[in-house]
Protein backbone atom coordinates (compact mmCIF):
# COMPACT_ATOMS: atom_id res chain seq x y z
CA UNK A 1 0.00 0.00 0.00
CA UNK A 2 2.36 2.49 0.75
CA UNK A 3 4.59 3.72 -2.01
CA UNK A 4 8.67 2.91 -2.03
CA UNK A 5 10.94 5.67 -0.77
CA UNK A 6 12.75 7.59 -3.48
CA UNK A 7 16.44 7.78 -2.92
CA UNK A 8 18.49 9.84 -5.05
CA UNK A 9 22.41 8.40 -5.62
CA UNK A 10 24.96 10.91 -7.01
CA UNK A 11 26.28 9.81 -10.07
CA UNK A 12 30.24 9.84 -9.86
CA UNK A 13 32.73 9.90 -7.43
CA UNK A 14 30.69 8.44 -4.98
CA UNK A 15 28.65 5.72 -7.10
CA UNK A 16 30.53 3.14 -6.81
CA UNK A 17 30.29 2.44 -2.87
CA UNK A 18 26.81 3.90 -3.07
CA UNK A 19 26.22 0.74 -4.95
CA UNK A 20 28.14 -1.25 -2.15
CA UNK A 21 26.04 0.66 0.26
CA UNK A 22 22.85 -0.42 -1.13
CA UNK A 23 23.45 -4.14 -1.31
CA UNK A 24 24.81 -3.91 1.79
CA UNK A 25 21.45 -2.86 3.14
CA UNK A 26 19.51 -5.07 0.55
CA UNK A 27 18.74 -2.66 -1.92
CA UNK A 28 19.58 -4.47 -5.23
CA UNK A 29 21.76 -2.65 -7.29
CA UNK A 30 22.20 -5.01 -10.25
CA UNK A 31 20.55 -2.94 -12.40
CA UNK A 32 22.35 0.07 -11.64
CA UNK A 33 25.52 -1.90 -12.00
CA UNK A 34 24.65 -3.32 -15.61
CA UNK A 35 22.61 -0.21 -17.14
CA UNK A 36 24.07 2.94 -17.30
CA UNK A 37 21.20 4.68 -19.37
CA UNK A 38 18.38 4.31 -17.51
CA UNK A 39 17.90 7.28 -14.59
CA UNK A 40 15.24 5.32 -12.34
CA UNK A 41 15.11 2.14 -11.12
CA UNK A 42 11.87 1.14 -9.20
CA UNK A 43 11.81 -1.40 -6.30
CA UNK A 44 9.85 -3.07 -3.78
CA UNK A 45 10.87 -0.68 -0.54
CA UNK A 46 13.04 1.89 -2.96
CA UNK A 47 13.37 3.15 -5.46
CA UNK A 48 16.38 4.84 -6.98
CA UNK A 49 17.47 7.49 -8.66
CA UNK A 50 20.40 8.72 -10.20
CA UNK A 51 21.27 12.08 -10.57
CA UNK A 52 24.55 14.27 -10.91
CA UNK A 53 26.07 14.89 -7.39
CA UNK A 54 25.13 18.84 -7.38
CA UNK A 55 21.27 18.38 -8.43
CA UNK A 56 20.84 16.26 -5.12
CA UNK A 57 19.66 18.59 -2.97
CA UNK A 58 17.32 20.26 -5.73
CA UNK A 59 15.36 17.26 -5.68
CA UNK A 60 15.33 16.36 -2.19
CA UNK A 61 14.32 19.87 -0.91
CA UNK A 62 11.53 20.07 -3.63
CA UNK A 63 10.19 16.71 -1.88
CA UNK A 64 11.10 15.07 -5.80
CA UNK A 65 12.91 12.28 -3.85
CA UNK A 66 12.44 11.64 -0.02
CA UNK A 67 16.39 10.65 0.62
CA UNK A 68 19.28 11.45 -1.05
CA UNK A 69 23.10 10.55 -1.21
CA UNK A 70 25.63 13.41 -1.89
CA UNK A 71 29.09 14.82 -1.10
CA UNK A 72 29.16 17.27 1.81
CA UNK A 73 31.08 19.51 -0.74
CA UNK A 74 27.90 19.93 -2.54
CA UNK A 75 26.13 20.54 0.66
CA UNK A 76 28.11 23.11 1.77
CA UNK A 77 27.96 25.00 -1.33
CA UNK A 78 23.98 24.30 -1.50
CA UNK A 79 24.23 25.99 2.22
CA UNK A 80 20.89 27.88 1.78
CA UNK A 81 18.80 24.52 0.91
CA UNK A 82 16.39 23.25 3.37
CA UNK A 83 17.82 19.34 3.91
CA UNK A 84 17.73 17.27 6.74
CA UNK A 85 21.52 16.26 7.08
CA UNK A 86 20.90 12.54 8.54
CA UNK A 87 24.01 10.52 8.76
CA UNK A 88 27.54 10.79 8.04
CA UNK A 89 28.12 7.65 5.43
CA UNK A 90 31.66 7.88 6.27
CA UNK A 91 32.75 7.29 1.96
CA UNK A 92 34.14 9.38 -0.56
CA UNK A 93 36.53 11.08 2.39
CA UNK A 94 37.94 14.45 0.89
CA UNK A 95 39.16 17.81 1.89
CA UNK A 96 37.79 21.38 0.92
CA UNK A 97 40.87 23.28 1.01
CA UNK A 98 42.70 27.01 -0.52
CA UNK A 99 46.03 26.04 -2.83
CA UNK A 100 47.80 28.19 -4.41
CA UNK A 101 51.74 27.46 -6.55
CA UNK A 102 54.28 26.53 -4.22
CA UNK A 103 57.13 28.62 -3.46
CA UNK A 104 54.27 31.66 -4.25
CA UNK A 105 53.97 33.99 -1.50
CA UNK A 106 50.03 33.76 -0.45
CA UNK A 107 47.84 34.84 1.74
CA UNK A 108 48.74 37.66 4.77
CA UNK A 109 51.82 38.43 2.22
CA UNK A 110 50.10 38.74 -1.11
CA UNK A 111 46.99 40.21 0.77
CA UNK A 112 49.26 42.84 2.34
CA UNK A 113 50.45 43.78 -1.22
CA UNK A 114 47.27 43.82 -3.53
CA UNK A 115 44.52 44.06 -0.90
CA UNK A 116 42.75 40.76 -2.22
CA UNK A 117 43.32 37.52 -3.77
CA UNK A 118 41.84 36.35 -7.14
CA UNK A 119 40.67 32.71 -6.29
CA UNK A 120 39.42 30.58 -9.02
CA UNK A 121 37.41 27.16 -7.37
CA UNK A 122 33.88 25.32 -8.74
CA UNK A 123 32.53 26.18 -5.25
CA UNK A 124 32.38 29.98 -5.40
CA UNK A 125 30.00 30.18 -2.10
CA UNK A 126 32.00 28.13 -0.16
CA UNK A 127 35.09 29.96 -1.37
CA UNK A 128 33.12 33.06 -0.52
CA UNK A 129 32.07 32.55 2.34
CA UNK A 130 35.59 31.05 3.79
CA UNK A 131 37.65 34.37 2.91
CA UNK A 132 34.86 36.80 4.47
CA UNK A 133 34.48 34.60 7.93
CA UNK A 134 38.17 34.91 7.96
CA UNK A 135 37.85 38.35 7.68
CA UNK A 136 39.73 38.77 4.72
CA UNK A 137 38.84 40.32 0.88
CA UNK A 138 38.60 37.41 -2.13
CA UNK A 139 37.60 38.47 -6.32
CA UNK A 140 36.03 34.73 -6.43
CA UNK A 141 36.13 33.59 -10.45
CA UNK A 142 33.59 30.78 -10.75
CA UNK A 143 35.32 27.67 -13.77
CA UNK A 144 33.32 24.67 -14.63
CA UNK A 145 36.20 22.54 -14.58
CA UNK A 146 39.75 22.21 -14.17
CA UNK A 147 40.94 24.70 -11.78
CA UNK A 148 43.86 23.63 -11.14
CA UNK A 149 44.79 25.46 -14.52
CA UNK A 150 44.07 28.58 -13.24
CA UNK A 151 46.88 29.49 -11.07
CA UNK A 152 49.48 28.05 -13.22
CA UNK A 153 47.45 29.94 -16.05
CA UNK A 154 47.57 33.24 -14.43
CA UNK A 155 43.88 33.36 -13.90
CA UNK A 156 43.86 33.68 -10.12
CA UNK A 157 46.62 33.46 -7.33
CA UNK A 158 45.06 30.66 -5.59
CA UNK A 159 41.96 27.69 -5.75
CA UNK A 160 39.61 26.56 -3.71
CA UNK A 161 38.81 22.66 -4.41
CA UNK A 162 38.19 19.56 -3.27
CA UNK A 163 41.30 16.77 -2.84
CA UNK A 164 40.89 13.66 -1.67
CA UNK A 165 45.00 12.75 -1.99
CA UNK A 166 46.28 15.51 -3.00
CA UNK A 167 47.82 14.05 -6.27
CA UNK A 168 46.75 16.26 -8.92
CA UNK A 169 47.30 19.25 -6.65
CA UNK A 170 51.07 18.15 -6.31
CA UNK A 171 51.41 17.13 -10.60
CA UNK A 172 50.32 20.81 -10.91
CA UNK A 173 53.13 22.10 -8.50
CA UNK A 174 50.04 23.64 -6.04
CA UNK A 175 50.40 23.55 -2.12
CA UNK A 176 47.73 23.61 0.33
CA UNK A 177 47.39 26.34 2.53
CA UNK A 178 44.18 26.37 4.04
CA UNK A 179 41.58 22.87 5.24
CA UNK A 180 38.21 24.67 4.86
CA UNK A 181 36.64 21.34 5.59
CA UNK A 182 36.33 17.75 5.91
CA UNK A 183 33.94 15.95 3.40
CA UNK A 184 32.44 12.60 3.31
CA UNK A 185 29.29 11.16 1.54
CA UNK A 186 26.35 12.00 3.54
CA UNK A 187 22.68 10.98 4.05
CA UNK A 188 19.86 13.63 3.56
CA UNK A 189 16.29 13.68 3.67
CA UNK A 190 13.37 15.93 2.50
CA UNK A 191 11.58 17.35 5.61
CA UNK A 192 8.27 16.61 5.22
CA UNK A 193 9.51 12.69 4.25
CA UNK A 194 11.58 12.82 7.27
CA UNK A 195 8.26 13.64 9.40
CA UNK A 196 5.09 11.79 7.27
CA UNK A 197 7.89 8.47 6.77
CA UNK A 198 9.85 8.59 10.07
CA UNK A 199 9.58 4.89 10.45
CA UNK A 200 10.46 3.68 7.18
CA UNK A 201 13.33 6.55 7.34
CA UNK A 202 14.48 5.52 10.72
CA UNK A 203 14.56 1.59 9.75
CA UNK A 204 16.67 2.45 6.81
CA UNK A 205 19.38 4.68 8.66
CA UNK A 206 19.67 1.53 11.36
CA UNK A 207 19.88 -0.44 8.90
CA UNK A 208 23.10 1.85 7.42
CA UNK A 209 24.60 2.60 10.51
CA UNK A 210 24.57 -0.99 11.23
CA UNK A 211 26.50 -1.95 8.37
CA UNK A 212 29.96 -3.36 8.71
CA UNK B 1 2.22 40.99 -26.96
CA UNK B 2 4.49 39.63 -23.91
CA UNK B 3 4.46 41.16 -20.96
CA UNK B 4 6.96 40.17 -18.09
CA UNK B 5 5.64 39.99 -14.15
CA UNK B 6 8.31 39.50 -11.55
CA UNK B 7 9.82 36.16 -10.25
CA UNK B 8 7.53 34.23 -7.69
CA UNK B 9 4.69 36.38 -8.62
CA UNK B 10 1.12 34.64 -10.86
CA UNK B 11 -1.29 35.25 -12.40
CA UNK B 12 -4.43 32.92 -11.82
CA UNK B 13 -7.32 32.80 -13.89
CA UNK B 14 -10.74 31.72 -13.79
CA UNK B 15 -11.05 27.79 -13.65
CA UNK B 16 -7.87 28.06 -10.87
CA UNK B 17 -9.49 31.27 -9.16
CA UNK B 18 -12.73 29.23 -8.78
CA UNK B 19 -11.46 26.47 -6.65
CA UNK B 20 -8.88 28.93 -5.40
CA UNK B 21 -11.94 30.87 -4.28
CA UNK B 22 -14.00 27.82 -3.13
CA UNK B 23 -10.70 26.28 -0.75
CA UNK B 24 -10.70 29.71 0.65
CA UNK B 25 -14.38 29.89 1.69
CA UNK B 26 -14.14 26.58 2.89
CA UNK B 27 -11.07 27.71 5.57
CA UNK B 28 -12.89 30.81 6.36
CA UNK B 29 -16.35 28.83 7.09
CA UNK B 30 -14.07 26.48 9.53
CA UNK B 31 -12.36 29.72 11.64
CA UNK B 32 -15.98 31.01 12.04
CA UNK B 33 -17.59 27.98 13.20
CA UNK B 34 -15.06 27.84 15.79
CA UNK B 35 -16.02 31.57 16.72
CA UNK B 36 -13.39 33.54 14.79
CA UNK B 37 -14.01 36.86 12.99
CA UNK B 38 -12.30 37.99 10.14
CA UNK B 39 -10.36 40.85 10.09
CA UNK B 40 -8.64 42.66 7.44
CA UNK B 41 -5.37 45.30 8.16
CA UNK B 42 -3.43 47.11 5.11
CA UNK B 43 -0.81 45.54 3.12
CA UNK B 44 1.61 48.39 3.70
CA UNK B 45 2.64 48.86 7.12
CA UNK B 46 5.23 51.70 8.72
CA UNK B 47 8.22 49.54 8.61
CA UNK B 48 9.11 50.68 12.39
CA UNK B 49 6.23 49.11 13.71
CA UNK B 50 6.58 45.80 11.88
CA UNK B 51 9.97 45.66 13.16
CA UNK B 52 9.27 46.37 16.54
CA UNK B 53 7.23 42.66 16.02
CA UNK B 54 10.56 41.12 15.11
CA UNK B 55 13.28 42.66 13.37
CA UNK B 56 13.90 39.19 11.66
CA UNK B 57 10.40 38.74 10.00
CA UNK B 58 10.54 42.18 8.92
CA UNK B 59 13.61 42.08 7.73
CA UNK B 60 13.48 40.04 4.47
CA UNK B 61 10.48 42.33 3.48
CA UNK B 62 9.77 45.12 0.42
CA UNK B 63 10.11 48.76 1.58
CA UNK B 64 9.19 52.34 -0.52
CA UNK B 65 8.79 55.68 0.92
CA UNK B 66 5.54 57.60 0.98
CA UNK B 67 5.00 61.25 0.02
CA UNK B 68 6.29 62.26 3.33
CA UNK B 69 9.41 60.11 3.28
CA UNK B 70 8.71 57.69 5.73
CA UNK B 71 9.41 54.34 5.25
CA UNK B 72 6.55 51.52 4.40
CA UNK B 73 7.13 47.78 4.04
CA UNK B 74 4.79 45.01 2.60
CA UNK B 75 4.10 42.93 5.27
CA UNK B 76 5.79 38.96 5.46
CA UNK B 77 3.11 37.74 7.79
CA UNK B 78 0.01 38.62 9.34
CA UNK B 79 1.29 37.57 13.04
CA UNK B 80 2.67 41.43 13.64
CA UNK B 81 0.07 43.43 12.04
CA UNK B 82 -2.87 41.79 14.10
CA UNK B 83 -0.63 41.76 17.32
CA UNK B 84 -0.43 46.06 16.61
CA UNK B 85 -3.50 46.02 15.78
CA UNK B 86 -4.73 44.33 18.93
CA UNK B 87 -2.63 46.33 21.07
CA UNK B 88 -4.40 49.76 18.98
CA UNK B 89 -8.08 48.32 18.88
CA UNK B 90 -9.07 45.75 21.33
CA UNK B 91 -6.47 47.09 24.45
CA UNK B 92 -9.57 46.84 26.87
CA UNK B 93 -11.30 44.46 25.92
CA UNK B 94 -10.48 41.37 28.44
CA UNK B 95 -10.36 38.56 25.83
CA UNK B 96 -10.01 36.04 24.55
CA UNK B 97 -9.93 37.13 21.04
CA UNK B 98 -10.51 35.09 18.20
CA UNK B 99 -9.11 36.58 15.01
CA UNK B 100 -8.91 34.82 11.24
CA UNK B 101 -7.92 36.75 8.35
CA UNK B 102 -7.26 35.71 4.55
CA UNK B 103 -4.65 37.90 3.39
CA UNK B 104 -1.71 38.13 1.08
CA UNK B 105 1.98 38.31 2.53
CA UNK B 106 5.45 39.31 1.06
CA UNK B 107 8.69 37.69 1.41
CA UNK B 108 11.91 37.92 -0.95
CA UNK B 109 12.89 34.97 -2.92
CA UNK B 110 15.62 33.02 -4.14
CA UNK B 111 15.61 33.17 -7.99
CA UNK B 112 14.78 29.92 -9.51
CA UNK B 113 13.82 28.23 -6.25
CA UNK B 114 9.94 28.09 -6.65
CA UNK B 115 9.75 30.53 -4.10
CA UNK B 116 6.74 33.11 -3.93
CA UNK B 117 6.88 36.60 -3.27
CA UNK B 118 3.39 37.28 -2.65
CA UNK B 119 1.45 34.17 -1.19
CA UNK B 120 -2.06 34.05 0.43
CA UNK B 121 -2.59 32.62 3.41
CA UNK B 122 -5.64 31.86 5.50
CA UNK B 123 -5.14 31.67 9.37
CA UNK B 124 -5.91 32.53 12.99
CA UNK B 125 -4.31 34.42 16.17
CA UNK B 126 -6.26 33.25 19.51
CA UNK B 127 -5.08 36.24 21.57
CA UNK B 128 -5.69 36.17 25.33
CA UNK B 129 -5.46 32.35 25.87
CA UNK B 130 -2.58 30.55 28.52
CA UNK B 131 -1.59 27.32 26.88
CA UNK B 132 -2.01 24.54 27.04
CA UNK B 133 -5.79 25.31 26.51
CA UNK B 134 -5.25 28.23 24.02
CA UNK B 135 -2.80 25.87 22.06
CA UNK B 136 -4.61 22.81 22.34
CA UNK B 137 -7.48 25.09 21.00
CA UNK B 138 -5.63 26.34 18.14
CA UNK B 139 -4.35 22.46 17.05
CA UNK B 140 -8.25 21.93 16.82
CA UNK B 141 -9.51 23.91 14.69
CA UNK B 142 -6.07 23.96 12.48
CA UNK B 143 -7.25 19.98 12.22
CA UNK B 144 -10.66 20.90 11.06
CA UNK B 145 -9.46 23.45 8.48
CA UNK B 146 -7.41 20.79 6.71
CA UNK B 147 -10.10 18.30 6.84
CA UNK B 148 -12.20 21.18 5.25
CA UNK B 149 -9.81 21.86 2.87
CA UNK B 150 -10.38 17.99 1.59
CA UNK B 151 -6.74 17.15 2.91
CA UNK B 152 -6.80 13.55 5.40
CA UNK B 153 -3.59 12.58 4.90
CA UNK B 154 -2.08 15.90 6.41
CA UNK B 155 -0.53 15.84 9.88
CA UNK B 156 0.24 18.67 12.62
CA UNK B 157 4.38 18.41 13.34
CA UNK B 158 4.24 19.46 17.07
CA UNK B 159 7.52 20.98 19.00
CA UNK B 160 8.25 23.58 21.20
CA UNK B 161 10.57 26.15 20.49
CA UNK B 162 12.41 26.33 24.03
CA UNK B 163 13.01 22.99 24.54
CA UNK B 164 16.58 22.02 23.08
CA UNK B 165 17.68 25.77 24.54
CA UNK B 166 15.98 24.34 27.91
CA UNK B 167 17.52 21.43 28.02
CA UNK B 168 21.09 22.78 27.05
CA UNK B 169 20.95 24.99 30.18
CA UNK B 170 19.52 22.53 32.77
CA UNK B 171 22.73 20.26 31.35
CA UNK B 172 25.09 23.72 32.59
CA UNK B 173 25.86 23.66 28.83
CA UNK B 174 26.12 27.51 27.88
CA UNK B 175 28.28 30.22 25.49
CA UNK B 176 29.55 29.31 22.31
CA UNK B 177 29.57 25.58 22.62
CA UNK B 178 25.78 25.40 23.54
CA UNK B 179 25.55 28.31 20.59
CA UNK B 180 27.21 26.16 17.74
CA UNK B 181 24.79 22.99 18.52
CA UNK B 182 21.46 25.01 18.29
CA UNK B 183 22.96 26.59 14.93
CA UNK B 184 23.49 23.16 13.74
CA UNK B 185 20.08 22.36 15.28
CA UNK B 186 18.48 25.42 13.43
CA UNK B 187 20.36 24.14 9.71
CA UNK B 188 19.30 20.57 10.64
CA UNK B 189 22.53 18.93 10.41
CA UNK B 190 22.55 15.89 12.70
CA UNK B 191 26.22 15.46 11.64
CA UNK B 192 27.51 18.97 12.47
CA UNK B 193 25.10 18.60 15.87
CA UNK B 194 26.45 15.51 16.86
CA UNK B 195 30.39 16.22 16.35
CA UNK B 196 29.24 19.89 18.25
CA UNK B 197 27.73 18.21 21.21
CA UNK B 198 31.06 15.67 21.53
CA UNK B 199 32.99 19.16 22.73
CA UNK B 200 30.19 20.06 25.27
CA UNK B 201 31.63 19.26 28.50
CA UNK B 202 29.04 17.13 29.76
CA UNK B 203 28.65 13.44 30.50
CA UNK B 204 28.47 11.13 28.41
CA UNK B 205 24.90 9.80 28.99
CA UNK B 206 23.66 13.49 28.34
CA UNK B 207 25.57 13.86 25.07
CA UNK B 208 23.78 10.98 23.78
CA UNK B 209 20.31 12.29 24.85
CA UNK B 210 21.74 15.98 23.44
CA UNK B 211 22.51 13.72 20.35
CA UNK B 212 19.67 11.45 19.86
CA UNK B 213 16.49 13.88 20.90
CA UNK B 214 16.05 16.07 18.30
CA UNK B 215 15.59 12.73 15.59
CA UNK B 216 12.67 12.13 18.25
CA UNK B 217 9.71 12.25 16.14
CA UNK B 218 6.22 10.44 16.04
CA UNK B 219 3.21 9.43 17.88
CA UNK B 220 2.58 10.50 21.34
CA UNK B 221 5.12 7.63 22.66
CA UNK B 222 7.65 9.43 21.78
CA UNK B 223 7.01 11.81 24.44
CA UNK B 224 7.83 8.47 26.91
CA UNK B 225 11.03 7.21 24.94
CA UNK B 226 12.23 10.94 25.21
CA UNK B 227 12.04 10.73 29.09
CA UNK B 228 13.37 6.90 29.11
CA UNK B 229 16.37 8.54 27.03
CA UNK B 230 17.08 11.61 29.41
CA UNK B 231 15.74 11.35 32.61
CA UNK B 232 14.89 14.46 34.49
CA UNK B 233 16.77 16.53 32.36
CA UNK B 234 14.40 16.00 29.93
CA UNK B 235 11.15 15.40 31.80
CA UNK B 236 11.74 19.34 32.58
CA UNK B 237 12.36 20.70 29.08
CA UNK B 238 9.61 18.18 27.72
CA UNK B 239 6.70 19.57 30.50
CA UNK B 240 5.19 21.89 28.30
CA UNK B 241 4.97 19.72 25.37
CA UNK B 242 3.73 17.10 27.47
CA UNK B 243 1.08 19.12 28.71
CA UNK B 244 -0.34 19.95 25.19
CA UNK B 245 0.00 16.22 24.21
CA UNK B 246 -2.22 15.27 26.75
CA UNK B 247 -5.36 17.84 25.59
CA UNK B 248 -4.34 16.88 22.04
CA UNK B 249 -5.07 13.44 23.32
CA UNK B 250 -8.10 13.82 24.91
CA UNK B 251 -9.63 16.08 22.40
CA UNK B 252 -8.81 12.85 20.02
CA UNK B 253 -6.69 14.31 17.61
CA UNK B 254 -3.70 12.50 18.97
CA UNK B 255 -3.35 10.69 15.19
CA UNK B 256 -3.21 13.72 13.75
CA UNK B 257 -0.22 15.44 15.04
CA UNK B 258 3.39 14.08 15.22
CA UNK B 259 5.46 15.10 18.18
CA UNK B 260 8.96 16.35 16.88
CA UNK B 261 11.62 17.03 19.32
CA UNK B 262 13.70 18.81 16.83
CA UNK B 263 11.59 20.59 15.55
CA UNK B 264 12.74 24.31 14.89
CA UNK B 265 10.86 27.34 13.06
CA UNK B 266 13.14 30.12 11.86
CA UNK B 267 10.53 33.29 13.23
CA UNK B 268 11.94 35.23 16.58
CA UNK B 269 9.01 35.51 18.42
CA UNK B 270 7.73 32.08 18.83
CA UNK B 271 7.90 31.15 23.13
CA UNK B 272 6.39 27.65 23.32
CA UNK B 273 4.34 25.12 21.02
CA UNK B 274 5.73 25.60 17.69
CA UNK B 275 3.54 24.06 14.22
CA UNK B 276 4.62 22.82 11.27
CA UNK B 277 2.40 21.28 8.55
CA UNK B 278 2.58 18.60 6.05
CA UNK B 279 0.84 16.91 3.68
CA UNK B 280 2.43 13.34 1.43
CA UNK B 281 1.36 15.17 -1.61
CA UNK B 282 3.98 18.20 -1.18
CA UNK B 283 7.64 18.35 -0.31
CA UNK B 284 7.04 21.75 1.24
CA UNK B 285 5.44 22.95 4.92
CA UNK B 286 2.03 23.67 3.52
CA UNK B 287 1.61 25.78 6.78
CA UNK B 288 2.86 26.67 10.08
CA UNK B 289 2.41 28.33 13.13
CA UNK B 290 2.91 28.00 17.40
CA UNK B 291 2.82 30.50 20.94
CA UNK B 292 4.41 33.84 20.66
CA UNK B 293 3.50 34.90 24.56
CA UNK B 294 5.72 38.36 24.02
CA UNK B 295 4.53 39.37 21.17
CA UNK B 296 1.53 41.31 22.52
CA UNK B 297 3.74 42.71 25.13
CA UNK B 298 5.88 44.83 22.29
CA UNK B 299 2.57 46.99 21.42
CA UNK B 300 0.41 46.82 24.32
CA UNK B 301 -0.27 45.28 27.69
CA UNK B 302 1.04 41.75 27.53
CA UNK B 303 -1.15 38.86 26.30
CA UNK B 304 -0.29 35.23 25.32
CA UNK B 305 -1.18 34.05 22.14
CA UNK B 306 -0.96 31.52 19.44
CA UNK B 307 -1.92 31.10 16.20
CA UNK B 308 -0.98 29.74 12.42
CA UNK B 309 -1.20 30.36 8.53
CA UNK B 310 -1.96 27.83 5.89
CA UNK B 311 -0.40 28.35 2.86
CA UNK B 312 -3.36 28.37 0.31
CA UNK B 313 -1.75 28.17 -3.09
CA UNK B 314 0.12 24.65 -1.33
CA UNK B 315 -3.04 23.72 -0.07
CA UNK B 316 -4.24 23.85 -3.14
CA UNK B 317 -1.76 21.47 -4.79
CA UNK B 318 -1.93 18.94 -2.09
CA UNK B 319 -5.74 18.94 -2.91
CA UNK B 320 -5.23 18.43 -6.54
CA UNK B 321 -3.50 15.39 -6.02
CA UNK B 322 -5.80 13.67 -3.55
CA UNK B 323 -8.66 14.11 -5.96
CA UNK B 324 -6.05 12.61 -8.44
CA UNK B 325 -5.70 9.54 -5.40
CA UNK B 326 -9.12 9.28 -5.37
CA UNK B 327 -10.27 8.81 -9.12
Amino acid sequence: MTEPLRLAVSRGALFEETLDLLDAIGVDSAALRSDSRSLLFPGEKVTVLTLRPSDVPTYVEAGAVDLGITGKDVLMEQHERVVYEILDLSYGHCRMVVASRAGDEFAQDLERRLGAVRIATKYPRVATRHFEESGRQAEVIEVKGSVELAPIAGLADGIVDLTATGRTLRENALEIREVIGECTARLVANRVAHKLRQREIDELVERISARA
Amino acid sequence: MNYPIPPGTRDILPDEMRELRALSTALLGTFERFGYGEVWTPTLEYEDVLVKGDERAAGASYRLFDEHGQVLALRSDMTIPIARLVATRFDDEPGPLRLCYLSHAYRAVTPQRGQQREFLQAGLELIGAEAPGGTVEVIEVLCAALDAAGLPRARVGLGDAGLYRGLLEGMGAEGNGAGAVLLALERHDFVELEARVAELRVSDRRQQTLTTLPQLRGGVEVLDRAVELGGDDVRQATQRLRDVAEGVTERGLADRVIFDLGLVRDLGYYTGAIFEVYDPALGHVIGAGGRYDDLIGRFGDPRPACGFALFVERLHVAQAEEERREE
